[in-house]
């Protein structure tokens, strides 16, 4: 395996071999992965249900609601894409509400790869960190959203990408190698992924590694693959690509977010967590901030820590927030469709 | 600004409309009681909220007198499936003011609202739609066919779960056919009495359930009194054997639900996060006021010190403050009194060597709060791992193997509740068979359900509540004598406590009310 750049925060795959005490080779990953301590699922689902009833109101929800806009991954993955349909997605990440210009603009924008250049062409000056106010670009890749190609195949797409300046890399894991406990192999192919995000200044491309929790079926498969793509390289760990039922859920986020506080603890480093797919309301997103924030504190709430992954949520924050600024409900008319 | 400095958000007292005062619930009718009447107060702001009578010997009489007549002439001859829709219908109707009645018992027992919002109130209704289902299926309740109902309860129920505690008691005794006298813990009495508005909005026939207020005193001459038949108390252990004594002899039928030190026991294969919630649940949930609270922790050695650090961490994020605030996770301690025995009881554990560590709290001006503590370092032999604290106190203690772990656990004079934390569903089992305790829960803690029977070992009490078991509380078996000669005991408080007949008049072995008829006000103090 390759060697990552000298200075680069999240040195891997040392920090693997450091947590491991060997080589990530399949026994080692096997031994450590096994040895997580379990998850009892009544507990979790409890505990995020206690966690969905925290009541966040007046100041607290006037924040929580902008907040929410400045996490959002704006996204559009749709067969049907076109580079006009890029254009007005990247309008609304920049101007959400045209009657209000004090709405935050999005963290970023989520495309397929080949939309990548469009939006970096729409974005223009606007494009850049969102901790500058100005928006990303994200692709997914790895032939989303089965993951089934060959591992070239998921580099090229991954590296033409990042060549045409996507910031961030939404890849997804091989959930048939993990299901079937060939744990290196997954983590190989982050590691190369992870390698194939190195953009020219030498800098690397943010990894969000999307587990599929839909797919895994149960919350010690989650913490699994949280742990193994923690491990193998990942700036970010993601629940869902949003085309499998059930996508992102309370109980599965509240796990995510526990492991990534064991890391912290572990290590120091502060990994990212990404809720997508299924979050459609301003209700729903606010129990998510909560939960971050109880979880592994509140200093997560900041785009390069959690995203929310969603199309739909902008338009119901935007409506809760004109409420909250001139205290009526207006209607779906006074937002746009994007 | 910090976002996890939640806006405020109290759960309006609007829809309460209490009186200023309240009197007795006897006969279906509110009464005025005849002793001196007390305040009762919010325990988060010490803020008068009503004053509320005492009962008399005489008030006692009467909603004593008033339960037998409508044992004898009403509940007792209604048909099981007539006595259900009764009890349907409080079910029904504390479902239709569940708000009102959480908000009420968190501003007079000072627990957080989410808790009498999403646990007391709905497990109310949920104990009398149980047992509603019970009442015309009592030849299934183990006792054969056509079991008899006792005749009065008289019930004595304590401030941690005012009004569940109340359908704790009421719903079996009403279902079983009994009729009921209770009294409701001087310091949280204002449910019990809301409830009595719930009961003349469901038409109760008139004395099938009476409410008495006031304090220990009041209790012991309740329970005390020759004219019941059934005896059903929960509090103190101290106060639960002046109960017993007093009750010998006297074919009073007894069920003492007592105090407890029960060990939470979490092996290092654990669910950890999980196990962390359990904990914090086991013993901070309502202040620590329970009696089933798991008040010892044992930990396996390997994970303990681990164990302590993901706690602290847990316990540095629970918000403490206005019980009415959605946002509250501990509330007030109910009274001044319970305060300053918490207070001395942690003062003992620091003083025996123990390691204290409480939460950063901000504790408000005015109120009774003590901010969530754990001890490490505790021994077996330490009065913090010994008595019951009933407040936010954990003792942390450590074990090697389950077989230590199983003694630790049983090395207690109580026995009404354990947790067992494990992945490993054999060791759950094992670990469970040798526990002598009521209650026994495995990856979890503080749960209850209708259905299921609840009770102690050894001084933690005897009789179940909850289930099939709990119904046998209140049921005979068919054929057996009758429990009470009331003409008899009419006779002896006729003739007044001077006089009253001891041996002589109690030839027959069902008669013995007649003998303690003379002694109304020994009973222990609260």
């Amino acid at each position: 395996m390759n060697t990552a750049s000298p200075g680069h925060a999240l040195a891997f795959p040392e920090r693997a071999v450091t947590v491991l005490g060997g080589e990530p080779d399949e026994k080692t990953l096997r031994r450590y992965l096994h040895g997580i301590p379990g998850v009892d699922a009544v507990g979790l689902e409890q505990r995020a249900a206690g966690l969905g009833t925290r009541s966040i109101k007046t100041t607290s929800k006037a924040w929580a609601l902008d907040r929410i806009i400045a996490l959002i991954d704006l996204t559009t993955l749709e067969g049907a894409d076109t580079p006009g349909k890029v254009r007005s997605l990247v309008s609304k990440a920049l101007r959400p509400d045209a009657s209000d210009p004090t709405t935050p603009r999005v963290a970023a924008v989520c495309v397929y790869g080949d939309m990548v250049p469009h939006a970096v062409r729409a974005l223009g000056a606007a494009h850049g960190d969102p901790d500058d106010g100005l928006v990303s670009v994200a692709a997914v890749a790895t032939a989303f959203p089965s993951g089934r190609a060959s591992l070239a195949i998921k580099l090229a797409d991954t590296a033409e990408a990042v060549a045409d300046g996507a910031d961030e890399i939404d890849m997804v894991i091989d959930r048939g190698a993990f299901l079937a406990g060939r744990y290196s192999e997954v983590f190989d192919q982050i590691a190369q992924v992870k390698q194939a995000c190195r953009k020219p200044d030498g800098s690397f491309a943010s990894l969000k590694v999307i587990l599929e929790t839909g797919e895994l079926n149960t919350y010690d498969n989650v913490r699994r693959a949280s742990w193994l793509s923690i491990l193998a390289g990942g700036d970010f760990i993601k629940t869902s690509t949003g085309k499998v039922s059930p996508a992102a859920t309370l109980p599965v986020t509240l796990l995510m977010l526990e492991v990534v506080r064991d890391w912290h603890r572990l290590t120091g480093e502060k990994i990212g967590v990404k809720p997508a797919g299924g979050i459609r309301t301003s209700k729903d997103a606010i129990k998510y901030l909560v939960t971050v924030a109880e979880t592994v504190g509140e200093e997560w709430l900041q785009p390069h820590l959690f995203r929310f992954g969603a199309s739909s949520l902008l338009n119901d924050v935007l409506l809760q927030r004109q409420k909250v600024r001139t205290g009526h409900y207006s209607g779906a008319d006074y937002v746009t469709i994007d | 600004m910090s976002f996890l400095e939640y806006a405020p958000a109290p759960e309006s007292t609007a829809l309460l409309h209490l009186r200023e005062h309240y009197g007795l619930f006897i006969d279906g009718r509110f009464v005025e009681g005849r002793g001196t009447p007390f305040a009762t107060i919010s325990p988060a702001t010490q803020q008068h909220i009503a004053t509320i009578d005492t009962a008399s010997a005489e008030d006692i009489d009467d909603a004593i007198a008033a339960a037998r007549r409508a044992f004898e002439h009403t509940w007792s001859s209604m048909r099981g499936s007539d006595r259900g829709k009764y009890l349907y219908r409080i079910a029904r109707l504390v479902q239709e003011r569940a708000r009102e009645l959480a908000v009420a018992e968190s501003l007079d027992n000072g627990k957080p609202i989410k808790e009498s919002r999403d646990v007391d109130v709905p497990l109310v209704a949920a104990w009398f739609f149980y047992y509603a289902g019970w009442a015309d299926k009592l030849d299934y309740a183990g006792l054969g066919a056509n079991p008899r109902a006792l005749g009065v309860a008289g019930q004595v129920i304590p401030w941690n779960f005012p009004l569940l505690m109340l359908a704790w008691k009421i719903a079996p005794a009403l279902a079983a056919g009994n009729t009921v006298v209770i009294k409701p813990a001087e310091t949280t009495s204002l449910t019990a009495l809301l409830f009595a508005e719930i009961l003349q909005q469901a038409e109760l026939p008139p004395g099938v359930v009476n409410i008495v207020t006031g304090a220990g005193e009041t209790g012991a001459a309740l329970l005390g009194h020759p004219g019941i038949d059934k005896i059903a108390f929960t509090g103190s252990t101290a106060v639960g054997r002046a109960i017993a004594k007093q009750a010998a002899g006297t074919g009073k039928k007894l069920t003492l639900e007592l105090g407890g030190k029960a060990a939470n026991i979490v092996f290092d294969d654990a669910p950890i996060d999980q196990a962390i919630e359990g904990i914090v649940n086991g013993i901070f949930f309502n202040q620590g006021h329970v009696c089933c609270a798991g008040s010892r922790l044992l930990v396996q050695e390997s994970i303990h010190d681990e164990v302590v650090e993901r706690l602290k961490a847990r316990l540095s994020t629970l918000r403490m403050g206005d019980p009415l605030d959605k946002n509250t996770d501990i509330g007030a301690i109910n009274s001044r009194a319970q305060l300053d025995r918490i207070t001395a009881l942690a003062q003992v554990g620091e003083e025996e060597g123990a390691q204290r560590w409480s939460a950063e709290c901000e504790i408000p001006e005015s109120g009774f709060w003590y901010a969530p503590t754990i001890f490490t370092n505790v021994s077996t032999s330490d009065r913090i791992a010994r008595e019951e604290i009933f407040g936010p106190v954990l003792s942390v203690l450590s074990f090697r193997t389950p077989a230590e772990a199983i003694a630790k656990a049983n090395n207690t004079p109580y026995g009404l509740s354990a947790g067992i934390w494990s992945d490993k569903g054999s060791r759950i089992l094992a670990v469970a068979d040798k526990l002598r305790a009521g209650v026994i829960w495995a990856n979890t803690f503080n749960r209850f359900d209708p259905a299921s029977p609840f009770g102690g070992y050894k001084e933690s009490g005897y009789g179940r509540e909850g289930g099939r078991q709990g119904l046998a509380a209140y049921l005979d078996a068919a054929g057996s004598a009758p429990r009470h000669d009331y003409a008899a005991v009419a006779r002896a408080l006729a003739a007044g406590p001077a006089d009253a007949p001891t041996t002589e008049t109690s030839a027959a072995p069902r008669q013995p009310a007649a003998k303690t008829a003379g002694r109304k006000n020994t009973g222990g103090k609260k």
